[in-house]
């Protein structure tokens, strides 16, 4: 670790590895996701690091929530006001790991200033819908169930990117690819998804409405792209491992929060 | 040459095709392979025996927690299990994982008969897997030796 805890390290392409065990964080640059990826099973991290790879990200994959505290700086009381933000884009995490679990660790994310606003994924090997409720409800950004698949890590990448840099245009193309959009949505007043411009004050009140969220686009393109029924599920029965409905809007909510908008 | 590539494609498609079939992979394989390309052109395989060696190091741990002289403790016995059955599911060992399923019952009830049967069926489905899955990429040198490109079987 560099002198003042670790976290200059990652802003300069010259510090190729941390020594935190075994973990290596690759240089970085700015525009680039870069992902946390914490699971206790050697065969799981090097899945889901590859998966996330493939979807062109970086990553770093640690063995535990100690150590992914201990890369984010958290693992001391001494938060220093002078340490550079480090560049996590997201923090996808297991569910059942010894010591802390993948909960406690989301915890103490969403309780840190620094990294309350970097979206935590949980991933899990049981559809148990009390500890997928108690994660959304804790924060999480969504809840995977394992093994995790290219196309759930796709989704993902999707509504990352969605809230790094991007234009408007691109923003509604990208949505209409991730959150699972209900069937009962009231269309909303601009049915010109290029009006996109409107306030959202104009929108009907919905479940979806979110103030704080910048573009219409929540609510203009995805009435228009095909919507997928098994979302409808109360329970995420099928592997896609969807949110409660009622969940969505929270979690749209969230990744509208303007700290992923910079 | 074309001949040889022909005929051993054909090999690698139906046998690779019976291990689906005779339910020793799943999805979760077919999964992996998306994952390998020129770049990671061993991905797959690499995957695959960090596998094997979480079996043998699991198997390991379940068989000193069953040996007790005096009273098992399940829940440490549960515990390896239940890493295993996570490990085999992302990698599509179906057997395997069928196996760690039932075995995870037995830990629950605290069955040590039904934990000892799981035991040694576990040890041997693996080690099948392992050699099968041994043959098929040997078949995937061979094609790739004969200047031959692996078929895309998905089951």
């Amino acid at each position: 670790m560099a002198r003042d805890g670790g976290v200059s390290c990652l802003r300069s392409s010259e510090m190729m590895s941390v020594g935190i065990g075994k973990m290596e964080s690759p240089p970085l640059e700015l525009d680039e996701v870069h992902v946390l990826a914490v699971d206790d099973s050697l065969v799981d991290r090097i899945v889901i690091e590859r998966l996330l790879r493939i979807t062109s990200c970086k990553v770093t994959a640690v063995d535990s929530g100690w150590r992914a505290l201990e890369f984010l700086g958290l693992d001391n009381e001494k938060a220093s006001a002078e340490l550079d933000r480090l560049k996590v884009d997201l923090i996808i995490t297991d569910y059942c790991m010894p010591g802390m679990t993948g909960y406690e660790l989301l915890k103490k994310i969403k309780e840190s200033s620094s990294f309350r606003q970097v979206p935590v994924v949980i991933m899990s090997s049981e559809n148990v819908l009390t500890r997928i409720d108690r994660c959304l409800e804790e924060g999480a950004e969504d809840f995977l169930l394992k093994p995790v698949k290219l196309a759930d890590v796709k989704r993902l990448r999707s509504y990352l990117t969605r809230d790094v840099k991007l234009s408007n245009a691109n923003k509604r193309k990208l949505l209409e690819h991730s959150v699972p959009i209900q069937t009962s949505l009231p269309p909303p007043s601009s049915p010109d998804s290029s009006d996109s411009s409107r306030p959202l004050t104009n929108s009907p009140e919905s479940s979806d409405s979110s103030p704080p969220l910048s573009p219409v686009e929540i609510f203009s393109s995805p009435l228009s792209s095909p919507i997928d029924d098994e979302d409808d599920d109360v329970l995420p029965s099928s592997p896609e491992s969807s949110p409660t409905p009622e969940e969505s809007p929270v979690r749209r909510q969230k990744m509208g929060s303007p700290g992923l908008l910079d | 040459m074309d001949a040889l590539v022909a005929q051993l494609q054909m090999q690698y498609r139906n046998y690779t095709a019976s291990l689906y079939q005779q339910g020793f992979l799943d999805d979760q394989f077919t999964e992996l392979k998306k994952l390998q390309d020129d770049a990671s052109p061993d991905f797959v395989a690499e995957v695959l025996s960090l596998f094997f060696e979480d079996c043998v190091k699991l198997i390991g741990n379940m068989a000193r927690a069953l040996d007790q002289t005096g009273t098992v403790d399940f829940s440490q016995v549960g515990a390896s299990v239940h890493q295993l059955k996570g490990s085999s599911s992302s990698v599509g060992a179906k057997r395997v994982k069928g196996l760690c399923v039932t075995f995870k019952e037995y830990c629950e009830a605290n069955n040590y008969e039904g934990c000892v049967r799981c035991l040694q069926q576990i040890d041997i489905e693996y080690k099948a897997l392992k050699t099968k899955l041994q043959d098929m990429f040997n078949l995937e040198k061979q094609i790739v030796q004969a200047g031959g490109k692996v078929p895309q079987v998905d089951n």
